[in-house]
C-alpha cells in the first residue's frame, strides 16, 4: 500500500537542528496537532519555535505551521524545511518546492500524487492516513479531525518524539471526554505505528531529549500583554475585535475572571474590572481616554486599521495630557492589507499619530516576555508623562507561542501615578494650574474629577493656556506645546534602555527592533569576518545611546519589516545622522524575517560584485 | 478669544440648597455664545438642576464634544473637572469616565451635529450600555460654528437662512433612543425652563443613561421664517401633553398633584417622578405606546415635549459589569495585582 523510497540524497544527520512545516486546510482542527508536536519538543528541553501561517478565513483555505528546532537557540523563522508534512492537495506544488534538498515530504497517498510534481533530490513518504481513518472512524467530522491526530503520530515517529509524551498531553486535554480521548489516542497510535512499520524511523534529523526546560515557558505575546495589564493594575479595558490583536483583550477578560473577582460585603461576587467591547476603535480609545482622565489605568488593543481610526483621539490625549495605553499588534498593511501576516509598518502612524505637531511614546517588545514587561512599564510611563504610550507588538510575537524565560514579578512594585495629586495635596496648593508648574520631566499637576472643588478646570483639545483655559494667543499656546515637546524628549531616558552590543573592530553596526531580534542575532553569529555591533531599539523617543551607536560606526544596517524603512526614517529625523550612514534591510512580504535574508542583504552591500 | 470670568455682581440674598450653596456656586465663566442663544438657557437650567438637587459641585464630571453646545461646560459649575473632547466622541469618553468612577455625576452636553451626525454611533452604543449619565443634546438643527449648514436633526422642508429647503429626513433622538433600549427619554425646549429643570433633575437622578433632547434655537442661523427649529415655530408647535414632576429624595413636591391621573415611578436614588398625561392610557414605561405617540405627534407637525419614557428596571453599565460599589480607579493595588506567587502558578501550565 505504501510506497517507500530510500533517500537518494545523502542524509543530513542533524539531531535537534532542523525545521519542519505542516501544510493543512484551515478549519479542520490542525491547530491542536501543531500544538501537540510543539509542546512535546519543548518539554524535551530543546529550543523550539512554532509559526502559524494562517489565512484570514474560517474554513477551507491553506494554512501552514512551521516548527524550528534548534539546540543552538536559533529559533527565528527559517525558509528552509527538512520535512514537509503536505496534507493539503491545493498547495502540493508550493510545498514540494519549499523542501530543502535532501529533505523529506510526507503526503497522504490515499490519493495518487502527480508524478510530474516529484523532485529527485527529496524523499517522498506516502501514508494513506485518510484511508486508515476512514476504516477506523465513522463520521466525516471524526475522520477529518482524527486524520490530523494521526499525522501527529506519524511525525512523532519520524522525529523520535516519545509517544507517551504526546499521549500524556491528550489525556490532559480530553480527560473529561473519555470517548474523544479514546479516539484521539487511537488516531495517534495509528499514525505512529504506520510510520514505524513502513519508514525507517527516525529520520536522520530528529529530536533528542536535552533535559527539562527549566525556567522556560511557552507563551504568546498577546497573553503576555494581558498578564501585564492585570499585574499593572489596569481596571478598564475597551476594544474592538481585530486580527491579530483580538486575543489580547480576550485573555484580559479571562485573566480578570480568574484573578479579579472577589466576594463583596453582600456576598455577591464583585468584578474589579470593567471591560467594554466598543462599537468601533474610535469609541474604544475614547473610553480609555475617559477612564484614564477619571483616574483609572485603562488600555486598548488594536492593529493597523484600528490605529488609523484612533488617530484623532490620540491627538486629544496627547494635547490634553491624559494617559492612555494602546497595544498595537501590527499586521501587514496598508488598508486591510494582510490581516494574518506580519509587518512592523505602523511606526509612522504611531509615532506621529494625529494631525498637528504630535509625538508619542512607543515601546518595541521583541518577544512575549518583553510584551509583559513593556505593558507594565507602559502604564507607568503613560501616567508619569501624562500621555499615550503605544506598545508596538506584532502578529509574530502576539499570536505565536514563543519560548522565553519564565516571567517574574517584584511584589514591591507599586504603580507610578506621576503627578496625580490627591485631595490633600490639592487643597494645600496655592493654586491649581493644570498645565503650570512643570517638574524636571516637564510634567504638570493632574487632578481627577470628583475629588475637591480646588481642582475645578476644564481640559480641552482646543488651544489652551497654563490653566487649561481657551486661548488663541500665540505666546500662551506656544508655552504649552513647547513644554509638550520637552516632555516627550525627557521621556527618552525613562523608557526600557536599548540593547547595545558594541564589538571591537566591528566593520559596521546593525540596528533593529522588535521581532527581528532572533533573526538578526542568528545572522550576526554566522556572519563571516569580524563580528558587527548590534543595537536593538526598544523605545521611541530615542535616548542618546542611539545616536552614539550610529556615530561609533562608519555605517549601520537598519533591519526592519516594512517597505518604507520607517525605523530608519525615524532615526534620520531624530539623530541627524546622514542618510548614507543608515542602510535599509527590509523584509515586508508578510512572513517573519529570516537570518539568511538579513545575512544575504548585508553581504550584497558589503562585498559588491 | 480667551475665557472671560463672570463679574460677581452683588444680588439680593440668594436661596441656599441643602449644602448651603447658592446658584452662584454652580456657575462658570461668561458665555461667549451669541446673545439670545438657546444654549445659554440650557446651561442655566443645568445649573439650576444641579443646585436644586444639592449635588456637590465638584462631584460632577462635565463633558462635551465639539460645537457651540459643547462650549457650554465652561459656563457652568467651575468647581467641577471637565473635558471638552473631540467631535462626536463625548459619549465614549463619558462612558470611560463613568466606568472609572461610578461616584461621579456625569453630565454630557452635546449638539445635534455632535450627537446625531458625527457621533451617532457612539451615542447609540452609550445608550445601549446604559451608562449612568445625563446626556443633553442642545438641538438647533443647524451647524452654528461653521455658519448655517443643516444638521441631521433638521426637518424635511425646513429652510436655511438662505432659503434652501432641507431634503433629508431628520434623526429624532427620542425615536432612536426607543429603538436602542434607552431607559430615559425626554424632550424640552430651551424657552421653557419651568419644564426643562424638572426634566434635568429627573435625568440626574436616573439610574442609567438619561437622554434629554432640548430644542434650542440658533438665533443666528436657524431662527428665521421657514425654519422648524425657530423660537416661534417651536412655541407654536410644541405639544406639552406629558407633564412630569420630580420629587427629590429629600426635597419638596414642586407642583400640585392631581390624584388619580398620576403615574408614579421611583428613580434610582429614591426620588420619584409623577407623570400626568393628557393622552388617555399614556404609560411612560410602555415603549410601544410612547413610540406611536411620538410618531403620531410628529406626523401632525407637533413637537412632543416632556419626560416621555422612563425605565428604572434595566441594569446600568456597572450593574451589567458586576463591578463593586467602590470606584475602580482607586481600588487598592493589592486587590488588583495577583502577585508573584500567582504568576508562578499561572506559568506552571506553560512549562
Amino acid at each position: 500500500m505504501a510506497e517507500v523510497q530510500l533517500p537518494e540524497a545523502p542524509s543530513r544527520a542533524r539531531v535537534n537542528e532542523f525545521a519542519i512545516k505542516l501544510a493543512n486546510v484551515n478549519g479542520t482542527g490542525s491547530a491542536s496537532t501543531n500544538n501537540l508536536l510543539m509542546q512535546t519538543i519543548f518539554r524535551m528541553g530543546v529550543p523550539v519555535s512554532g509559526k502559524n501561517l494562517f489565512p484570514s478565513n474560517i474554513q477551507g483555505l491553506p494554512t501552514w505551521y512551521e516548527v524550528r528546532v534548534s539546540q543552538s537557540g536559533h529559533t527565528a523563522r527559517t525558509a528552509s524545511f527538512d520535512l514537509m508534512v503536505a496534507m493539503n492537495g491545493q498547495t502540493y506544488q508550493q510545498d514540494i518546492e519549499e523542501v530543502a534538498s535532501g529533505g523529506y515530504l510526507v503526503y497522504d497517498d490515499s490519493w495518487p500524487l502527480n508524478p510530474e510534481m516529484r523532485r529527485p533530490d527529496i524523499t517522498f513518504l506516502g501514508a494513506p492516513l485518510a484511508q486508515l481513518c476512514a476504516q477506523r472512524f465513522t463520521t466525516v467530522k471524526e475522520r477529518i479531525l482524527m486524520k490530523n491526530v494521526a499525522t501527529a503520530g506519524l511525525v512523532a515517529a519520524l522525529l523520535a518524539l516519545p509517544l507517551e509524551e504526546l499521549s500524556k498531553q491528550l489525556v490532559a486535554a480530553y480527560s473529561r471526554r473519555p470517548q474523544l480521548l479514546e479516539d484521539n489516542q487511537a488516531a495517534l497510535e495509528l499514525g505512529y505505528r504506520y510510520a514505524l512499520d513502513n519508514f525507517s524511523c527516525p529520520l536522520p534529523f530528529h529530536v533528542e531529549q536535552m533535559g527539562a526546560p527549566d525556567g522556560r515557558i511557552l507563551i504568546d505575546g498577546n497573553t503576555a500583554v494581558a498578564l501585564g495589564a492585570v499585574f499593572a493594575g489596569a481596571t478598564v479595558g475597551a476594544w474592538y475585535p481585530i486580527t491579530p490583536a483580538t486575543s489580547v483583550m480576550e485573555n484580559f477578560v479571562r485573566l480578570c475572571a480568574q484573578y479579579r473577582r472577589h466576594p463583596g460585603p453582600d456576598g455577591r461576587e464583585a468584578h474589579d474590572y470593567l471591560i467594554l467591547q466598543a462599537e468601533d476603535e474610535l469609541a474604544a480609545l475614547g473610553i480609555v481616554v475617559g477612564a484614564s482622565w477619571a483616574g483609572a489605568r485603562a488600555f486598548t488593543s488594536t492593529s493597523g486599521p484600528g490605529l488609523s481610526l484612533m488617530q484623532e483621539l490620540l491627538g486629544l490625549a496627547y494635547y490634553t495630557e491624559v494617559p492612555a495605553v494602546l497595544v498595537d499588534v501590527q499586521r501587514a498593511g496598508p488598508s486591510t492589507g494582510m490581516p494574518t501576516r506580519v509587518q512592523q509598518a505602523d511606526l509612522f502612524s504611531a509615532a506621529f499619530a494625529s494631525h498637528g505637531d504630535t509625538r508619542h511614546i512607543l515601546l518595541f517588545p521583541s518577544d512575549p516576555r518583553e510584551c509583559f514587561l513593556h505593558t507594565v512599564q507602559a502604564f507607568d510611563l503613560a501616567e508619569r508623562f501624562q500621555t499615550p504610550v503605544l506598545v508596538m507588538s506584532d502578529l509574530d510575537i502576539g499570536m505565536n507561542d514563543w519560548e522565553v524565560p519564565e516571567l517574574t514579578w517584584d511584589d514591591s512594585y507599586r504603580p507610578d501615578r506621576g503627578r496625580l495629586l490627591g485631595t490633600e495635596e490639592l487643597e494645600r496648593l496655592e493654586h491649581f494650574w493644570r498645565y503650570g508648574d512643570p517638574d524636571l520631566q516637564w510634567t504638570t499637576p493632574r487632578a481627577v474629577p470628583g475629588e475637591t472643588p480646588r481642582a475645578g478646570h476644564l481640559v480641552r483639545g482646543s488651544g489652551h493656556d497654563l490653566r487649561a483655559l481657551y486661548t488663541e494667543r500665540p505666546d500662551e499656546y506656544q508655552e504649552v506645546v513647547d513644554r509638550l515637546l520637552r516632555k516627550h524628549q525627557a521621556a527618552a531616558t525613562h523608557l526600557p534602555p536599548p540593547v547595545v552590543e558594541l564589538r571591537e573592530g566591528a566593520p559596521f553596526g546593525v540596528i533593529s527592533m522588535g521581532s527581528c531580534d532572533l533573526a538578526v542575532r542568528e545572522a550576526l553569529e554566522e556572519f563571516p569576518g569580524p563580528a558587527p555591533s548590534y543595537l536593538r531599539i526598544t523605545g521611541y523617543p530615542f535616548p542618546p545611546a542611539v545616536a552614539e551607536f550610529i556615530e561609533a560606526h562608519t555605517h549601520c544596517y537598519v533591519v526592519e519589516q516594512n517597505r518604507d524603512a520607517q525605523l530608519r526614517s525615524l532615526l534620520l529625523i531624530e539623530t541627524g545622522a546622514g542618510g548614507e550612514r543608515l542602510r535599509p534591510v527590509l523584509s515586508y512580504g508578510g512572513l517573519p524575517i529570516t537570518a539568511s535574508f538579513i545575512r544575504d542583504r548585508i553581504l550584497e552591500q558589503e562585498s559588491p560584485q | 478669544m480667551t475665557s472671560i470670568a463672570k463679574p460677581q455682581i452683588p444680588l439680593l440674598p440668594l436661596e441656599r440648597n441643602q449644602l448651603g450653596l447658592t446658584i452662584r456656586d454652580y456657575s462658570g465663566s461668561m458665555s461667549t455664545l451669541c446673545a439670545g442663544c438657546g444654549h445659554d438657557s440650557v446651561t442655566a437650567a443645568i445649573q439650576e438642576a444641579l443646585w436644586g438637587l444639592s449635588i456637590p459641585p465638584y462631584q460632577v464630571a462635565k463633558l462635551s464634544g465639539i460645537g457651540c453646545s459643547s462650549k457650554t461646560p465652561q459656563y457652568f459649575d467651575a468647581a467641577a473637572v471637565g473635558f471638552n473632547s473631540v467631535h462626536g466622541r463625548m459619549a465614549a469618553v463619558a462612558s470611560g469616565a463613568a466606568a472609572a468612577n461610578r461616584g461621579l455625576v456625569v453630565v454630557g452636553v452635546s449638539g445635534d451635529g455632535d450627537s446625531l451626525s458625527i457621533g451617532l454611533g457612539n451615542l447609540a452604543h452609550a445608550i445601549r450600555r446604559n451608562v449612568r449619565m445625563l446626556y443633553v443634546i442642545a438641538n438647533n438643527g443647524v451647524y452654528g460654528l461653521t455658519k448655517g449648514q443643516f444638521s441631521a436633526s433638521a426637518d424635511i422642508g425646513s429652510r436655511s437662512r438662505k432659503g434652501e429647503p432641507n431634503l433629508l429626513p431628520p434623526v429624532d433622538p427620542m425615536l432612536l433612543g426607543l429603538s436602542l433600549g434607552a431607559t430615559f427619554l425626554a424632550r424640552g425646549f430651551s424657552g421653557d425652563k419651568a419644564q426643562l429643570v424638572p426634566i434635568l433633575k429627573a435625568g440626574l437622578s436616573h439610574g442609567g443613561f438619561a437622554l434629554v433632547d432640548v430644542i434650542s434655537p440658533c438665533v443666528q442661523f436657524n431662527d428665521h421664517e421657514g425654519s422648524t427649529k425657530s423660537f416661534r415655530y417651536v412655541r407654536e408647535h410644541e405639544l406639552q401633553d406629558i407633564e412630569a414632576d420630580i420629587i427629590p429624595v429629600r426635597g419638596q413636591i414642586h407642583s400640585e398633584q392631581t390624584p388619580g391621573a398620576v403615574t408614579e415611578v421611583e428613580l434610582h436614588d429614591g426620588s420619584r417622578v409623577l407623570f400626568r398625561a393628557v393622552p388617555e392610557g399614556y404609560d411612560p414605561r410602555d415603549r410601544v405606546r410612547v413610540g406611536s405617540y411620538l410618531v403620531e405627534s410628529a406626523r401632525r407637525g407637533e413637537i412632543a415635549t416632556g419626560l416621555l419614557y422612563l425605565d428604572e428596571e434595566t441594569p446600568d453599565m456597572h450593574q451589567l459589569s458586576e463591578t463593586p460599589e467602590e470606584r475602580l480607579w482607586d481600588l487598592p493595588f493589592e486587590r488588583l495585582c495577583p502577585g508573584s506567587a500567582e504568576l508562578a502558578r499561572f506559568q506552571a501550565r506553560l512549562r
